[in-house]
């Protein structure tokens, strides 16, 4: 099967097993750009999965995944970031001992090309590449507010502006699809709000397409244009947020057993 | 380069100017006898030995138990150059081919060793490490266990001051550019890592081959130092104490690292004195500084003289909060 | 074929010694996630107390050889209280130090309080040599394997059956669930620092009836090779420790006699890197992967 041209992220029938344990199979869907898609179910379907084999820290059992026509299997991870797909976590990765700015400037290491050599003896092209990265770094800190905190360790920061470092990290490469991993998880109801505003903003500003895990189905509701529900590793219901509201089997998979 | 860097930067070097002149000017006036010569040479040999394992240690966050052996590989490398080819500029030539030779003994141990974190990582290098001894043992070349000899004594102190100067420069302007962040986010997080772009497998074995390469160029000022080698030198319990050197300064901190390096050097010679009991007191401040002080002298900070500005700036702040807290209260 | 025999016995011979130290190392791993620099001089410790009982005192073998296994348990337990418990919850860097630490300090006392000269271990136990066919194995080659072999046997029995040896074993899988089920934490630990002691006072005996020579630096190359051992059969597992002693002893005997001595080390060390980049978790180890 070719893949459509239209659409930036193509899931064809991907699987992976653990030690013959089946985590995932069948998993197909689509994205296009600029779209944001929520990716929901009960715990342990495997959504975590999935995004650890978009971005090449899992090779899949089967299947295929290619993201504006080129293929991602068989692809190293930084490799991955570089040509385009970023990601923040569900358990906060933030290089915790190291600036907020750095934090940035780290994920921008590509965008930079001059060589160690010239790096260790601050020649030209070093001050004209860190003088261009410090800039768009300082202004990706100011989009999420954390512009006075630049110079302070990370490890520092309260929580809800953690999980704003990571995607301001994750935005700094101008990636065509962003993967947030619950980014609203032990976050209060304002700061939720907050969350989504800046969630919308950041698609409509950046033109990325947003893949996000989530338990907050206000939030999910809110801003999703389309859910995937996953169950026990395999797709059990796709379409837009009203449809699976209305879905039999998705209400049964999350209040389990009987009901409906 | 705004004015703040400047400005650090053009009072580190009037520090720096001050203090060569200050440790330079009574060795040159002959004031100082060969004794004490001897012991700089040594510290200085060791603060480029223990700067180096820092870019793996404290930067990249992995232990290596072999750094004793890429010094070697200069060491000889270096030698031999001087020894066999009478060429102009041959010192400063000698020691840039013993630190290439260093660092590509260190890509080919660090490609497969690489592979492996932690525990096994320090294990396997250690390995490495007495293999290298071994066959610089078994060498005809080498003059193997009847030493090297022969090699013309170069080495004077402003020799080895400048060589440190020059090294210690570069691995901290390296620390700190788009390639020592790269290495620094493996020992925050190597996951984090890969998933911001960082070519990680890389980045590990260039911080490997850098630390290897700067041994190198040690280990050829030393061996233009003392004029014979022999490859029993730079075994295992080498490895060991250029270790200890980067811990006790906190590992990551460059400052800390020539700090320890120094202390290290002189103390078991100061207390020469107490001559019997001076490496028991050497291996009892040892565990007692992890005991009280596990992070080292300095953690992960640098040491610089803005730092200490700041501090000053600080502690009056923070004491005109105190003031304004209780005037409040 | 004569020849070949006599040296895979000779292997088995110092492979058990290593096997006996290797178990130490391997114990204490498994617990503490701890390379214990400082095993090694254990070994030296045990080899002075027992030269000093023997040469001072007209205590029988066996008596001082107890002694000496008593005296390196006291001393492997306070040494685990005093150094590397307080720094239980820092850096493992801390720790590794630490253990360096403690091993320049064993050294160097013993070092001071009978100077660095080696001396010689009196052998004040005669064994006969064992003839089977044209086949000569020395009395002590026998009587090491045998003490080594039933050691293990022991040790097994005890790790398994008692309630001792089943707190181990739950302290090395799990040690905060472990402590959750009301096991003493600190009395097991200790408990595994007595056992790696005591073994490596074992070892100390057998090793300077094989070569009796006593000197303050003697435990730093079978410490090093009884730690490549461990390693090589899976650090964290006692069967790994056993079958590491005997591949090391018996790969380093067979060097010595058919290439050459000088390079039986290298050969010992070149077997640990093939291992651990073949399987760095060891022979007899599980692969274990980080979770995302």
């Amino acid at each position: 099967m070719n893949p459509n041209p239209h659409h930036l992220l193509e899931i064809n029938d991907l699987g992976i097993q653990f030690g013959g344990l089946t985590a995932l199979e069948h998993v197909t869907f689509s994205m296009d750009p600029g779209e944001i898609v929520g990716l929901i179910g009960p715990n342990g379907a495997g959504k975590t999965t999935v995004f650890n084999l978009i971005t090449g820290i899992y090779q899949p059992t089967i299947g295929s995944i290619t993201l504006g026509g080129q293929t991602l299997n068989g692809r190293k991870t930084y490799k991955i970031f570089q040509s385009g797909a970023a990601r923040t976590f569900q358990n906060i990765r933030l290089f915790k001992k190291m600036t907020v700015l750095d934090n940035v400037r780290i994920a921008a290491h590509n965008q930079m090309d001059y060589n160690p050599l010239v790096g260790a003896l601050r020649l030209p092209g070093y001050w004209r590449d860190e003088a261009d990265t410090t800039y768009r770094a300082m202004k990706m800190l100011d989009i999420f507010s954390l512009t006075e905190h630049a110079g302070e360790m990370a490890s520092s920061l309260p929580y809800g502006q953690q999980r704003r470092l990571e995607i301001a990290r994750a935005l700094i490469s101008n990636p065509k699809l962003l993967l947030l991993d619950e980014p609203a998880a032990g976050m209060n109801p304002t700061e939720t709000q907050a969350l989504m505003a800046t969630i919308r903003e950041v698609r409509d500003r950046f033109g990325v397409a947003i893949l996000l895990i989530e338990h907050d189905m206000r939030l999910v509701m809110g801003i999703c244009e389309r859910l995937v529900v996953l169950d026990y590793g395999q797709v059990i219901a796709k379409g837009t947020p009203a449809e699976i509201r209305q879905n039999e089997r998705v209400v049964k998979a999350y209040l389990g057993g009987s009901a409906v | 380069m705004n004015a703040a860097t400047r400005n650090s930067w053009i009072l580190n070097a009037i520090a720096l100017a001050a203090l060569s002149a200050a440790f330079l000017l009574p060795i040159q006036s002959g004031a100082v006898n060969a004794y004490i010569v001897g012991l700089l040479i040594t510290a200085l040999i060791n603060i480029i030995m223990a700067t180096s394992l820092n870019l793996v240690c404290g930067l990249l966050g992995y232990l290596a138990l072999g750094h004793a052996a890429f010094m070697g590989v200069g060491a000889y490398a270096a030698a031999l150059v001087s020894i066999h080819w009478n060429v102009p500029l041959s010192f400063p030539l000698a020691l840039l081919v013993g630190g290439i030779a260093a660092a590509i003994t260190g890509v080919i141990i660090g490609v497969p060793a690489l592979r492996l974190r932690g525990d096994y990582l320090a294990i396997i290098t250690l390995g490495f490490g007495e293999i290298v001894r071994i066959i610089m043992n078994n060498m005809p070349i080498l003059g193997g266990a009847r030493s090297l000899r022969g090699i013309p004594r170069i080495t004077t102190v402003p020799v080895a001051y400048a060589v440190v100067i020059i090294c210690v420069t570069l691995m901290f302007t390296l620390g700190r550019s788009r390639h020592g962040r790269a290495i620094l986010s493996i020992r925050e997080d190597e996951v984090a890592a890969t998933s911001s772009g960082i070519p990680v497998t890389y980045y590990k074995i260039l911080a490997f081959t850098l630390a290897a390469f700067f041994a190198g160029i040690a280990g050829g000022l030393y061996a233009h130092y003392m004029g014979v080698l022999n490859p029993n030198r730079f075994n295992f319990d080498r490895s060991i104490e250029y270790l200890v050197m980067v811990v006790l300064g906190g590992m990551g901190s460059i400052t800390g690292a020539i700090i320890a390096a120094i202390v290290l050097t002189l103390l078991p010679e100061l207390l020469r004195g107490l001559s019997n009991y001076r490496m028991l007191i050497y291996s009892l401040a040892l565990i007692l500084m992890m005991l009280f002080r596990p992070d080292g002298l300095l953690g992960t900070a640098e040491f610089s003289l803005a730092s200490i500005g700041r501090l000053f700036r600080r502690t009056r702040r923070s004491a005109q909060n105190e003031g304004r807290d209780h005037s409040e209260s | 074929m004569n020849i070949l025999l006599t040296q895979l016995i000779n292997g088995l011979h110092v492979g058990s010694v290593y096997a006996l130290i290797a178990l130490g190392y391997t114990m204490v791993y498994g617990i503490v996630k701890l390379i214990n620099f400082a095993h090694g001089d254990i070994i030296m410790v045990g080899a002075y107390a027992a030269l000093m009982l023997l040469t001072s005192t007209a205590l029988p073998f066996g008596i001082a050889a107890m002694l000496s296994v008593l005296f390196c348990v006291t001393l492997g337990v306070l040494v685990e209280r005093i150094a590397y418990k307080p720094l239980r919850n820092s850096p493992r860097i801390s720790s590794l130090i630490t253990t360096i630490g403690v091993s320049f300090f064993l050294q160097n006392s013993v070092q001071m309080i009978f100077s660095p000269t080696p001396r010689p271990f009196p052998i004040r136990l005669s064994v006969p040599t064992i003839v089977i066919g044209s086949l000569k194995i020395s009395g002590l080659t026998f009587v090491t394997i045998l003490v080594a072999v039933l050691l293990m046997i022991a040790l097994e029995l005890f790790v398994r059956r008692t309630r001792m040896g089943k707190a181990m074993r739950a302290v090395s899988e799990d040690m905060q669930a472990a402590q959750l089920m009301g096991i003493n934490i600190n009395t097991t630990i200790s408990m595994t620092f007595a056992i790696g002691a005591a073994l490596a006072a074992v070892g100390a005996i057998l090793y300077s009836t094989a070569y009796p020579s006593v000197s303050p630096t003697m435990g730093a190359l079978p410490g090093l090779k009884a730690f490549i051992a461990a390693v090589l059969g899976g650090i964290g597992l006692m069967p790994g420790a056993m079958l590491g002693g005997f591949i090391m002893g018996v790969a380093e005997s067979l060097t010595k006699g058919y290439i050459s001595t000088q390079l039986s080390d290298a050969v010992v060390f070149g077997i640990l890197i093939i291992v651990l980049l073949v399987k760095p978790s060891g022979i007899l180890g599980k692969h274990v992967s980080e979770k995302v």
